[in-house]
């Protein structure tokens, strides 16, 4: 259990870090920035207690905010899918996932394709329509959540990949 | 209160969910008026004292830009201190007193965070209220205007740049006084609209825009860029003029912060005025 602790402590504070020193100035095209940062939640131990997570996922989001000077967008999309993980992960391994003791570093991988893109995709619709937070910009948030969608889930799973155990 | 108690317990999660997004939500309509947006910032100790850091590292790589413009700027201040006829060895650095005549004060500061993909861009300088810099000073590099400083801690302040759609700065033709306000349509960091350009006003593609000097912030005549093209709106009374900025927003680099001495006066006067 204090393993468990230790390692999302760890994990939380470098993928910030990461977040804002390296994936933050990549800007691909001139606007696009991959936001991998959500590996922490995509990660975070399912039988956890469900309030911790809502808080630490809030407070990931806050962090880069912070280094953003977006307001709350990243808050909100962060703790957006962090409430809905739990419905997410039944529609994509299935009603008992609780009970397999699911682990994502060996789930199959087409399973978690469709979990990381549905993740991805709904945490950045929520993140670029608050930033922009004004209708007359559908067009911007749309593009953004396109082209930064696909480039994070392709750094997700690249980076999943590099820590996925056995084969 | 049997049932109350038990329906919280049972949502709690729930509840925990909508206070914490509420919270959120509260955050980020604050950060999109201009006035408010201050509590969620990057002058902190924690994320300034990181982005200086990693500007240390940034700017080597543009050392040699940043060396050449100086220069450039520097034999540019030098020939028009000729053409005045002003001998730079007379000119005392000590002499503090000359503040009550000059109205507008420069100071150096460098960028140590910059965005420029977003909506709504801002800018971290690496100096603060410890250097004397505050809230509504203009910021400005040699080649043209950058932002308004819109929150100041000890040793970091935030610009709200040009490039920001909450922007609204004052500007004007050089050639022929004709006003408008500087706006941005987000699209490219490079380019800005002056809107609200009388119909009757001679514009030519490759004019040159300044600031128009009608507020505290900037002074008169500072180079922001050249019409790049222009049309009427939909009225067909006002121009939308597209503005080249001399200035690249994607590389800023060291600023000038411009205090106006006369600020708080003028501020005191327009209030008295108002009530």
């Amino acid at each position: 259990m204090n393993n468990t602790i230790t390692l999302n402590i760890v994990r939380f504070l470098s993928l910030a870090l990461m977040q804002v020193v390296i994936f933050n100035k990549i800007l691909l095209f001139g606007y696009i920035n991959p936001y991998p940062y959500i590996i922490f939640i995509l990660l975070y131990p399912i039988q956890n207690q469900p309030w911790i997570f809502l808080i630490s996922s809030f407070m990931l989001g806050l962090t880069l905010d912070m280094f953003g000077n977006s307001g709350g967008s990243h808050a909100a999309a962060c703790l957006l899918i962090s409430y809905l993980r739990p419905f997410i992960l039944e529609n994509c391994f299935g009603l008992n996932y609780i009970h397999q003791n699911l682990k994502l570093n060996n789930a199959p991988f087409k399973q978690l394709v469709i979990y990381v893109v549905l993740m991805c995709f709904i945490h950045h619709i929520t993140l670029f329509s608050f930033e922009v937070f004004e209708l007359r910009y559908i067009n911007f948030v749309l593009s953004q959540t396109l082209g930064a969608g696909i480039f994070s889930i392709a750094t997700i799973l690249l980076s999943l990949s590099l820590f996925r155990k056995g084969n | 209160m049997q049932q109350i108690i038990n329906f919280l317990i049972r949502y709690r999660n729930t509840l925990l969910f909508i206070i914490l997004f509420t919270i959120a939500f509260g955050l980020t309509i604050q950060s999109h008026s201009y006035h408010k947006s201050k509590f969620i910032s990057s002058t902190s100790f924690l994320t300034g004292g990181l982005f200086s850091v990693t500007s240390n590292i940034d700017n080597y790589f543009s050392l040699k830009a940043y060396n050449n413009r100086l220069l450039i700027e520097n034999a540019k201040l030098k020939n028009a201190l000729q053409q005045k006829g002003i001998d730079t060895t007379s000119i005392n650095t000590l002499a503090t007193d000359s503040s009550a005549t000059i109205q507008y004060h420069y100071k150096p500061a460098l960028v140590i965070n910059n965005n420029y993909h977003k909506t709504n861009n801002f800018i971290t300088l690496n100096k603060g209220k410890k250097d004397s810099i505050d809230t509504d000073m203009g910021v400005i590099t040699d080649l043209g205007i950058v932002g308004i400083v819109q929150k100041a801690s000890t040793n970091y302040s935030r610009v709200i740049s040009i490039l920001n759609k909450n922007s609204r700065i004052n500007a004007k033709l050089k050639k022929t006084n004709h006003f408008g306000s500087l706006v941005w349509n987000t699209k490219s960091p490079n380019i800005v609209q002056l809107i609200d350009i009388p119909r009757l006003a001679p514009l030519k593609i490759g004019d040159t825009i300044v600031t128009g000097g009608r507020s505290t912030i900037f002074p008169k005549g500072i180079l922001i860029g050249a019409i790049k093209d222009f049309q009427l709106d939909t009225n067909e009374s006002y121009y939308t003029v597209n503005i080249k900025l001399f200035n690249d927003m994607t590389n800023i680099g060291f600023v000038n912060v411009i205090e106006n001495k006369n600020a708080t006066e003028i501020k005191a006067i327009e209030k008295q005025t108002n009530e």
